[in-house]
Parts: structure tokens; C-alpha cells; sequence
């Protein structure tokens, strides 16, 4: 089993070795140290630097919120519609190499090395894969989006089957319930998928191959050289901290705030800030578990866990609902998405800017921020596997799952409202008024044993936030301390409580919204991060032994 | 008595492992036992090599360098780990059955407060595993 390739015995190297030749040690920036019985190992700018900047923001925001709201509420839009062709047309560029890369021989380099064995089985694989990345954004937006493009945004200008009254326009049926479905396919498939691809395997070839530190700063060295090591890499490695540690928090924030709504909806509870602090407190609690029982024994389980009860439901949907419509909506779907893919994604003259700046920049620019957290823990869990093998299981199968989970949850929701509009959940939260974290819950009251399937997809949820902390909390861990993976436990620790301590002083304090569109801002710096690990992939490439 | 020992060394830290060091050294020549020395590495590049092929490498040189020193046969064994300071227990108890030993030396530090939250590796190697665990403090 590839799992075992844990505390195994090392075999004789064997061959020629492409690591790079730099006088920078590992460790050589850090301060080893103890506090009381803890010890640290930190690097000693990012560490330092990325903690204090993360104070500073944290109390900017709640002494001057109305400022802090009114700046990152300008900039946030202003740059995803200003900038939306260069966020669009590099998000492209990410997918067309991606794809080259699974055709051309090159292709056959493995990551770690000729005689590497996978880490993990393809089983354990794909559920760290999708509960780091992708997990929750499946559950809220797998009902709330189909049926929001099919009624409401107009992606390329499809005409809604909804009059103004509110009767329903037979002929626009077809046409709207395809784009709906295509133009949400576009958001969670190829696109979203190959920004995390490139960034984890640029971290993966510069550090299995190449002997490099895992961190950001180490796919830019073909550029910089050993300038890498000093201020230009603490700034490219803070400002990826920073942006993980803020988009956990305020994804924390909100998420709370969302389970709330579907916990108050199901059960009753009360709606509110204490509830609310309850729920990043467990979240915390369990994802610090976690981190304190390791990849393998705490963020793996969890993750294969987590992916079990999602299929348990996707299954469960796809049998109550109606099967034979389903099925045939994830063909037409896929169909869908291959004819509609190059127009949704044409960069330049659109006049749906509502679904393209609104949603589409938006999304590319949240997932550009995310990626170097994401594109880390992917690149660490990755060893073993041929580029080829990688690209097609980081990039295509994921794709392909997505596009099964829009079909069964975004066709089941648009079926219920185009069949019965009166009496539709869905139709009333997501189309007559706009509430998104209610949208999945409105879906499974149509269906039978609503209140377990509901119950399921609270536990869901919550354990989805779980799996983003404690990878997050261990890929900031990993950039704080120089790329070194086993600094001492406490330092994960540390970061975990952090994460959870700034989202409940936001939530508490105001400022969740303005911290997470500063995130999102980030997204442009970064996209030029990516445009440059994709030619530090290409050259790196280039000079591996095949 | 005893004719393989194991001496579990962190290669970043020897300074504080000279206590359970030498004392393995001297027991492996008093009882002339094999010396393995164990460690456990990261698969991603370290202070201690670029990729556990390297840090192997290392460990192989320092056994050396012992065996030399006192006289014994020495060896080494490195092992790879996703998460080292989570897997290091596991690793242990793995790396005695591959090798076969039948006494562990280890340094441990005084137990403190932390004990009872966070074992040390020691306390629970001397807990759980099925050989002889010794245990040096200091």
C-alpha cells in the first residue's frame, strides 16, 4: 500500500541528482529556541514579520472599520473589474500548460525523483486533495449556483425562463438550465483546478527535485537567484502567509456565521455572535486535534472521513432525487461545459459583466489567493507521482467529480424549481430572496429524510472548515519555519489557536468583510506569482533527467 | 545479554543526546552487541540533507565515525517519515522490528508538567514497546 511509504527505510540513491547548487542551508535564518517546556524553531523575518503584520491589519480593522470596510470594499471590486481580463486570460494560461504538460514528454518526470513510490494511495490522495481545497465551496455553492445562473445572472446573455411575474417561459427552459449548469461547471472545474496544479507543482519539482525548502519563495530561485534568500523571498513568503492566515480566519468567520443559518433553519437555534464564537471554538478544537495527531493520523483521517459521508450524500441525492434526470444532466452538463468553456472563459468584451466580474474575477481572484495554501499542501502530499500522473489527478478527475456533484445537487434544486415554482425551498431562498448559506438545506427539504440528510450536511460543513484549518495551520507552520516540516509541535499549535483567535476577533469586533476582500486583493499580486511558476516549472522541467 | 541495540539519534541535536550516545556506545561494547543507530527524517529538503537519500547518507557517516571511535560495529538506519514529529513514535516501534532489537537507549529529559499532556518519546517507547527500553535522562 502507498501509505506505508511512512517510517520506511531509505533506499540507496541511485543515479545522477538535479539538485540545485546554492550555499543556502535550510534553517540557517531560523531561531531555535524555548519557551518554558516549548520549543520553537522559527525563521527568524517571516515568522516574525508575517505575525506582527497579521496583529497590525487585525487591529486596523476593528478600531477603524469604517475605513478599513471602505477601502477594501472599493478595492476588492475595483481590481476584479479592472483587472478582470488579466485574471481571466492567465487563469487560461494555467489550464492550456497544464494540458500541454499531460501530453509532452515531459511528463514522465517524477516528483522526488526516478525511484520515488507514492506517498498515499489514490483514495487518500483525492480526499486530502478536495477537503483542503474545494470541500465547502462544493457545499454551498453546489445548489445555490446552477440555480442562480440559471435564473438570474445571465451568463453570455442567456435569457432567464422566469418573466417578471414570475410564470415560468417555456422556450427559455433549455437554453437557461444548460447554462446554468455549464456556467457553474466553469467556476469548479478546469480553471480553479489548474490554479492549484501549477502552484503545487512548481513547490513540488523545486523541492523533491531540486532540494529547495518548501516554500513559495523557492519556485522564484531560476529568477532571482540567491537573492531568493533574502528580502524579495521574506516578502513573497509573508504575503503568502498572510494570505492564508486571513483567508482561513475570515473564511472561518463567515463559515460559522453560515452554519449558523443552517443550524437555526434546521433546529432552531439561536442566530448570533455566541453561537457563532461556539462554532469556530469547536471547529478549532477538533482541528487542533488534528494537527497534534499529524498528516497521516489527524488531517488524512478527517479528510477521508469527510469524503465518505460526502459521497454517502451525493449518493443518497442522486437515488432519492430523480436518478434518470440527473444522470442525464451530468452528460448534458459536461456537454455543455466543453461547448460553452472557451466562450465563459474569453477574457476581453464581455457584456455579462454581472457573472463575469461578479462571479467569475471574483472566483479566479479567491482562488489565486488561496493557492499558495492550497498548491503547498497539495505539492507535500504529492511525492512519488509522475507529472503526468499528477496534472491528470490534480486537474482532470477533480474536474470530472465537480462536475458530478453540480449535476446531482445543482439539477435536483433546478428540477425542484422548474417543476413546482410555488412550492420550491430553493426558488424561495436563492431566486424571490438571496439567501446563500440556506440554498443546500432548501434542496434536501424536497427530498426524503430531510432532517438526517440535513444533520449530515451541518456535520459536512463543519468537518470541511476542520480540514482547511489544519492544513493551513500546517502549511503556515511550514513557511514560518523556513520550509522545514518538523519544527516542534507547539509552533502548529500556536498557529491553529491563532487562526480561530483572529476570526472570532473579527467576527466579535466587525471586519470579517473588509479582511476578506483585502484577501481576495491579494489575488492579483499573485496571479503574477503563477504566471512566474509556470515558467520556473517549464525550466525546471527542462533540466530533470526523464 | 543483548545483541542488537538501538539508539534512536536526531542528527540536528547531538549535543543533547551525548549522555544516551555514549552509553549506547559502551553497553554495545560491554554486551558486543551491534549498534544500529536510528533516525527519522522529512522527505522534503532539511538542514540535514535535500531529500532522505542525503540525510541516509549522514546517518551512515556518524555511525561510522562511532564505530571508529569505541571500537564496536555500528550501523545505520534512517527512515522516512510524512510528518516527523507526529510519526516519530511509530517510526520507532517500526524501526525495532526491522531491525530486530533487543534493547533501545534513548535520551529523554526530566519529566515536567508537559509529561502528562505531551509523552515524551521516550516514556512511551518504555510504555509500549516489547523490548528492553532504557531510558537516559539528562
Amino acid at each position: 500500500m502507498a501509505d506505508d511509504t511512512t517510517n520506511q527505510g531509505i533506499p540507496e540513491p541511485e543515479g545522477h541528482s538535479d539538485i540545485i547548487d546554492t550555499d543556502y542551508e535550510i534553517g540557517q535564518d531560523n531561531i531555535e529556541t524555548r519557551i518554558g517546556p516549548f520549543g520553537m524553531d522559527i525563521h527568524n523575518p517571516v515568522f516574525l514579520i508575517s505575525g506582527l503584520s497579521i496583529v497590525a491589519f487585525v487591529f486596523y480593522a476593528l478600531a477603524l472599520p469604517e475605513q478599513a470596510s471602505a477601502i477594501f470594499g472599493w478595492l476588492r471590486p475595483w481590481l476584479t473589474s479592472t483587472f478582470d481580463w488579466f485574471f481571466l486570460g492567465a487563469a487560461n494560461i494555467f489550464v492550456l500548460f497544464c494540458l500541454f504538460l499531460i501530453v509532452s514528454p515531459w511528463g514522465r518526470v517524477r516528483l522526488g525523483g526516478a525511484e520515488a513510490t507514492p506517498d498515499y494511495t489514490y483514495v487518500g490522495w483525492f480526499a486530502m486533495l478536495f477537503a483542503a481545497g474545494m470541500g465547502i465551496g462544493l457545499m454551498f455553492f453546489g445548489v445555490l449556483e446552477p440555480v442562480y445562473h440559471m435564473a438570474i445572472s445571465e451568463p453570455l446573455g442567456v435569457a432567464s425562463p422566469f418573466a417578471e411575474d414570475g410564470s415560468i417561459i417555456a422556450a427559455n427552459v433549455a437554453a437557461a438550465k444548460t447554462m446554468g449548469l455549464a456556467a457553474t461547471i466553469y467556476h469548479w472545474g478546469l480553471h480553479p483546478w489548474a490554479i492549484y496544479a501549477v502552484v503545487a507543482l512548481a513547490l513540488a519539482l523545486f523541492s523533491f527535485n531540486k532540494g529547495l525548502p518548501l516554500t513559495i519563495r523557492s519556485a522564484f530561485y531560476p529568477i532571482l537567484g540567491e537573492r531568493v534568500w533574502g528580502w524579495w523571498g521574506h516578502l513573497i513568503d509573508t504575503l503568502a502567509v498572510f494570505a492564508t492566515l486571513f483567508g482561513l480566519a475570515t473564511s472561518l468567520g463567515f463559515g460559522a456565521q453560515q452554519a449558523n443559518a443552517g443550524l437555526t433553519h434546521v433546529f432552531g437555534l439561536p442566530m448570533g455572535i455566541s453561537t457563532q464564537v461556539v462554532l469556530i471554538t469547536v471547529i478549532t478544537a477538533i482541528a487542533l486535534v488534528s494537527v497534534l495527531r499529524g498528516l497521516d493520523g489527524g488531517v488524512k483521517v478527517l479528510s477521508e472521513i469527510n469524503m465518505g459521508l460526502a459521497a454517502l450524500l451525493l449518493l443518497f441525492v442522486l437515488i432519492a432525487g430523480p436518478t434518470l434526470l440527473i444522470l442525464t444532466d451530468f452528460l448534458s452538463g459536461l456537454g455543455a461545459y466543453a461547448k460553452e468553456l472557451i466562450p465563459l472563459s474569453n477574457p476581453i468584451g464581455r457584456s455579462d459583466t454581472g457573472y463575469a466580474h461578479g462571479w467569475t474575477t471574483f472566483y479566479w481572484a479567491w482562488w489565486i489567493s488561496w493557492s499558495p495554501f492550497v498548491g503547498m499542501f497539495i505539492a507535500r502530499v504529492s511525492r512519488g507521482r509522475t507529472v503526468r500522473e499528477f496534472i491528470i489527478c490534480v486537474l482532470i478527475i477533480p474536474s470530472l467529480v465537480c462536475v458530478l456533484w453540480m449535476a446531482v445537487f445543482g439539477g435536483v434544486a433546478i428540477d425542484q424549481v422548474l417543476s413546482s415554482p410555488e412550492t420550491s425551498a430553493v426558488k424561495a431562498q436563492v431566486i424571490d430572496s438571496y439567501n446563500p448559506p440556506l440554498s443546500l438545506f432548501a434542496m434536501l427539504e424536497g427530498l426524503p429524510l430531510a432532517k438526517i440528510t440535513s444533520v449530515i450536511a451541518i456535520v459536512l460543513v463543519i468537518v470541511f472548515f476542520v480540514t482547511s484549518s489544519d492544513s493551513g495551520s500546517l502549511v503556515i507552520d511550514t513557511i514560518t519555519a523556513g520550509g522545514k516540516v518538523d519544527a516542534p509541535v507547539p509552533q502548529r499549535v500556536f498557529w491553529c489557536v491563532f487562526e480561530g483567535a483572529v476570526a472570532i476577533v473579527l467576527l466579535i469586533g466587525g471586519g470579517l468583510g473588509s479582511l476578506q476582500a483585502m484577501v481576495i486583493s491579494t489575488g492579483l499580486p499573485f496571479t503574477v506569482v503563477l504566471l512566474v511558476m509556470c515558467w520556473a516549472i517549464w525550466r525546471g522541467l527542462m533540466a530533470e533527467r526523464r | 545479554m543483548f545483541s542488537k541495540i538501538m539508539a534512536p539519534v536526531d542528527l540536528a541535536h547531538l549535543d543533547k543526546l551525548r549522555r544516551a550516545i555514549d552509553c549506547a556506545a559502551d553497553l554495545a561494547g560491554h554486551y558486543g552487541a551491534d549498534l544500529v543507530y536510528v533516525g527519522v527524517t522529512a522527505e522534503t529538503p532539511g538542514a540535514l540533507g535535500h531529500n532522505p537519500a542525503e540525510y541516509a547518507a549522514r546517518l551512515e557517516a556518524f555511525a561510522a565515525d562511532q564505530a571508529e571511535a569505541h571500537g564496536i560495529i555500528a550501523s545505520a538506519h534512517a527512515m522516512a517519515a510524512h510528518d516527523p514529529t507526529t510519526d516519530l513514535d511509530d517510526a520507532l516501534f517500526r524501526a525495532i522490528d526491522d531491525i530486530g532489537a533487543d534493547l533501545v537507549v534513548m535520551q529523554s529529559h526530566v519529566p515536567n508538567l508537559t509529561d502528562y499532556i505531551w509523552p515524551s518519546n521516550g516514556g512511551k517507547l518504555a510504555a509500549h514497546a516489547k523490548v528492553s527500553v532504557m531510558v537516559v535522562r539528562g
